[in-house]
């Protein structure tokens, strides 16, 4: 297994350097050689682990000076190894169709490789040293991708650099907060960390926890660090949202798992308390975002804050309730909170790459000028309804599984009898189902305005099926969320032995029983298969009944009903902002978009208007609200510390005098 | 009765609460429209008025709108398929189903939502303003009463520790006290307020109107016809009749067989048509007090069902 892992690694950077060595033509064929070598390489070793509950290890001083590198890829890393493997692979075929007319470039290809290999390696570094190395690598080569485009707009240049300020800020609390657990434990090693940690002061223990929360939360993209995100995973290529948003994100949560659970060996519960709350908030306003954006790709965006606040949930949840000595329940949340995570990570691959392929098609990704991409791009939009299902929990496909787990989990929380969770399991279910909603009125609205009815704009008139290529790679992923959603007790054991890392006293909470799903402690089952087997069954019965009872005529074709008009137009159909329209009103106050209505009247009388002209613009209220007063204030701040600096010579070598009497007075 | 743990009365019964719902879901609905219309001093159309109004539709041919595509075409056997599954999963005439690996509750309310979805994408499908509008509000209410349910369940599926529904179900038959505890008030109030909701019933839609301003469920089926339309009105009047039978043997379990005998069967299933009844009638004769709200006052009920159903898991967790 160590020279798979060797294989990883070095076939990871040979496709970074052959990307940049490779001619135009040959480029993206060598990068996605090499990342989906790594990849499978990777998924591998992962699977291995998750199956056999043996740790890779891999150590050498030859590569990074001083310390060496340290690799030890246990349950908990695997399985984030191994999600984004899979996606990775899936998107590297993508981008092969993808570069039939947007080749790829020799920096982009470079930092496609790196990004990969590095997401591939940070689940697996053992040490601060490593790690480190590994998330700076990561942070570095997305963003050279999210300027992939840096030429078409300022706004990619912008949400580059919302990007690196959020991304640098996270990497600096991580790191600090990781100097400090090694200071105090003697080691640099994980190994070491986690055997000294306990003996650390409390406060001190919780003092790593926060810094590292706020790192990983900023990589996560947890509500309020989130502000990079729709921002980042808009402006991106699609391949690259796809990569962020199913792969990059997770690593968050690995994160606080790894500190909080491997590091720390748990903690009190108002570290988990914090990470709920930040769950809960992110899941709610991640989704009612979702729900009124009229930006595919924002849309998809919002929709990562709101999975991922779910799975912080989950995951805050499992803390909690094993700070309070429910071992059992903090396990069946840590396995939903884990599933979820997966299934997120396939249905929003799968959505992100064919939002990818609409652009492609129509170079557009605002759902105001789509719509009819049904009939014109069947395979395409097929593929965005298996997401569109999936993410919205329907029945059968995986969504549907972590959602009953979910909610599971919190019924379990619930009954767990411990004061705290009266009033926060509540709250927690409340955020879940609110955003259950919302998603499915986010993702009726993609999939409806986008891709059913009229075609809204001459683009979208004009779309044909992409490449076949792109098909494939987001076709991958979307038969994922199918298996994942039939048969989820493939995905038991491997679970399973995640959990274990973790909770090493919780035994296997979620058991297969025949192919059903069994909770112990609790009474009856769940069959996920045996209700995609009835829904098929019941759909055949109905519509092979409909086909008997209608068989004397032939369907008639005619124009829907106008109200009397003969001639129908896009601009009487519903956008999505219109769509949003009721949602948008509820949602005034977390919202607070701004709207002008300009009325302009004729001359003779102001009883005749002339033009009515009415606007939204719906930003982010974080952004305004918390992000801008910070700016303005440093700002100001640096107007101020501009007094000193006034150009006058005299008055810089007075500073220097200055500074040498102070150094001779406190340096005797 | 077999080793294996099925009986043959088990898959009967499946049989039976399939067909009594396909049967007797128009008659429902027929019985609802002569109770509001004699309460209103009109005759009314008799019962079986519903049935002929659907054997005329199922006679005709079949129209499509020209910019719709498959989704729109499918739509009507979505709606009646999920049901359908659902009505076979719910526990109706006894506790010891056969299906028991799909007999959840929160599998039941994403089975449902599954046929809402299809429809308001079917909507969309046509391509005109009336199908986004019903669309649009559909999903709105949707997404502010799915949140009410699911938290309603929970309050439920609580004092057992599981959301099986034969679980709660026998759960509430062996402690008939739980069934006035105030969690189960506050949610049987939640549970009522959201079935009136995704049933497009009154306050907050009016089944009896056609003007197209004030409606959501007609705008979401304008453009349907012949066998097409007979579907959707059946797969409407099914998910009325199923949620009205869950709300019924949530809250009123008596009478629901708990032992595989002949006797026990038929006793439930006369139960059951008797309690749907009466919950039905309940729901008309209410329908004849109250006028439909303002669209935009619905999320106001909507919230409400929301608040109690959270104190409900609150009183729930306090009292336990």
């Amino acid at each position: 297994m160590t020279a798979l892992l060797v294989a990883v690694a070095l076939s990871g950077f040979a496709g970074a350097v052959g990307g940049l060595l490779a001619r135009a033509r040959a480029r993206v064929v060598v990068v996605a050689f090499f990342t989906i070598a790594a990849s499978l390489a990777a998924l591998t070793v992962a699977l291995d682990v998750l199956r056999t509950g043996k740790v890779a290890t891999l150590t050498t001083t030859q590569v990074l000076p001083f310390t060496g590198v340290q690799l030890r890829l246990d349950a908990l890393g695997a399985l984030f190894v191994a999600v984004t493997a899979v996606v990775a692979t899936a998107v590297s075929i993508y981008s092969v169709g993808y570069s039939r007319h947007h080749p790829m470039s020799r920096s982009s290809a470079c930092a496609f490789a790196t990004f990969v290999t590095s997401m591939l390696l940070v689940p697996a570094a053992w040490s601060v040293t490593t790690f480190l190395f590994a998330w700076e690598l990561m942070a570095v080569a997305s963003l050279a991708l999210v300027l992939t485009d840096y030429r078409r707009s300022a706004d990619v240049r912008s949400a580059a650099i919302w990007y690196a300020v959020l991304t640098q800020i996270g990497a600096t609390t991580i790191a600090f907060g990781l100097v400090v657990l090694a200071v105090k434990t003697g080691g640099q090693g994980f190994t070491t960390m986690a055997l000294h940690s306990a003996s650390m002061a409390p406060w001190l223990r919780g003092a790593v926890f926060l810094l590292a929360l706020t790192g990983f939360a900023s990589k996560a993209g947890v509500v309020p660090l989130h502000v990079w995100l729709p921002k980042a995973h808009a402006e991106a290529p699609s391949a690259v949202s796809a990569l962020m948003s199913a792969a990059m994100v997770n690593l968050g949560i690995y994160g606080i798992l790894r500190v909080g659970d491997t590091l720390l060996g748990g903690g009190p519960s108002w570290w988990w308390i914090t990470v709920i709350m930040l769950g809960v908030g992110s899941a709610i306003y991640g989704s009612i975002h979702a729900a009124t954006s009229t930006d595919l790709k924002r849309l998809l965006a919002y929709s990562t804050a709101d999975n991922i606040g779910l799975v912080m949930i989950a995951i805050g949840t499992a803390g909690l309730l094993s700070s309070t000595g429910h071992q059992s329940f903090a396990a069946l949340a840590l396995f939903a909170g884990m599933f979820h995570l997966v299934n997120h990570a396939v249905f929003k691959g799968t959505l992100f790459l064919a939002a990818g392929s609409v652009q492609y098609a129509t170079g557009t990704r605002d759902l105001d000028q789509l719509g009819g991409l049904f009939t014109r791009m069947p395979i395409a939009s097929t593929i965005f309804a298996f997401g569109t299902v999936a993410i919205t929990a329907l029945p059968p496909l995986c969504g549907f599984v972590s959602e009953w787990l979910l909610l599971q989990s919190l019924l379990h929380g619930l009954s767990s009898s411990v004061s705290v969770s009266v009033v926060l399991m509540p709250l927690c279910v409340a955020a879940l189902a609110l955003t259950g909603g919302l998603t499915a009125a986010a993702f009726v609205k993609a999939f409806g305005v986008g891709f059913l009815g009229i075609a809204r704009s001459p683009a979208a008139e004009g779309a044909s099926e992409p490449p076949r290529l792109m098909n494939v790679g987001a076709g991958v992923l979307a038969s994922l969320c199918v298996v994942l959603g039939v048969a989820p007790i493939a995905m038991v054991g491997l679970l399973n032995s995640v959990v274990r890392t973790i909770q090493t006293s919780g035994g296997s909470i979620v058991s297969s029983h025949g192919e059903a799903l069994a909770i112990s402690d609790a009474k009856g089952v769940f069959d996920p298969t045996l209700i995609a087997l009835a829904l098929v069954t019941s759909l055949l019965c109905v519509a092979g009944v409909r086909r008997v009872l209608s068989r004397r005529h032939a369907i008639r074709r005619a124009p829907a009903w106008g109200c009397g008009r003969e001639l129908q137009t896009a601009r009487m159909t519903y956008t999505a902002t219109s769509f949003a329209e009721p949602l948008q009103r509820v949602f005034d106050d977390v919202l607070q978009p701004s709207q002008d209505l300009d009325v302009s009247h004729r001359g003779e009388s102001r009883y005749f208007v002339e033009s009515v002209r009415f606007g939204t613009r719906g930003g982010d209220a974080f952004e305004r609200l918390l992000y801008q007063p910070v700016f303005s204030t440093v700002r100001r701040l640096a107007n101020k510390a501009r007094l000193l600096q006034n150009g006058s010579v005299h008055r810089y070598l007075a500073y220097g005098l200055g500074a040498l009497v102070v150094i001779l007075v406190f340096a005797r | 009765m077999n080793a294996a743990g099925i009986s043959v009365w088990q898959i009967g019964s499946v049989a039976v609460q399939v067909a009594l719902c396909v049967v007797g879901a128009p008659l429902l609905v027929g019985l609802m429209r002569t109770v509001r219309c004699r309460l209103e001093g009109r005759v009314g159309p008799p019962v079986r008025q519903t049935w002929r109004d659907l054997r005329k539709l199922l006679a005709k041919q079949r129209t499509q709108p020209e910019q719709s595509s498959f989704f729109f075409a499918v739509a009507p056997v979505v709606l009646v398929a999920t049901t359908i599954v659902v009505i076979a999963f719910t526990p109706m005439v006894t506790t010891r189903t056969a299906l028991l690996g799909g007999s959840d509750l929160f599998a039941i309310v994403f089975l449902l939502l599954l046929g809402s979805v299809s429809l308001a994408l079917a909507a969309l499908d046509t391509g005109t303003a009336f199908g986004g509008m019903g669309s649009s509000r559909l999903m709105a209410i949707v997404a502010l009463a799915e949140p009410a349910l699911l938290v309603a369940i929970l309050a439920l599926a609580a004092p057992v520790h599981s959301s099986s529904l034969p679980v709660i179900v026998a759960g509430s038959l062996h402690h008939p006290m739980w069934l006035a505890t105030p969690q189960r008030l506050l949610a049987f109030g939640a549970f009522v307020i959201v079935i009136l909701a995704e049933s497009g019933r009154l306050p907050v839609d009016n089944p009896a109107t056609h003007l197209e301003l004030t409606m959501i469920h007609e705008a979401l089926m304008l453009e349907y016809s012949g066998p097409d339309l007979a579907f959707v009105v059946l797969g409407e009047s099914l998910r009325l009749t199923v949620l009205l039978a869950l709300l019924s043997n949530l809250f009123f379990p008596w009478g629901i067989a708990t032992a595989l005998t002949g006797v026990s069967f038929v006793v439930a299933i006369a139960v059951l048509a008797a309690k749907v009844a009466l919950l039905a009638v309940a729901v008309a004769a209410g329908e004849v007090a109250v006028a439909k709200l303002r669209l935009f006052r619905v999320p106001e009920l909507l919230a409400g069902a929301f608040v109690l159903s959270v104190l409900a898991v609150l009183s729930a967790l306090v009292i336990a």
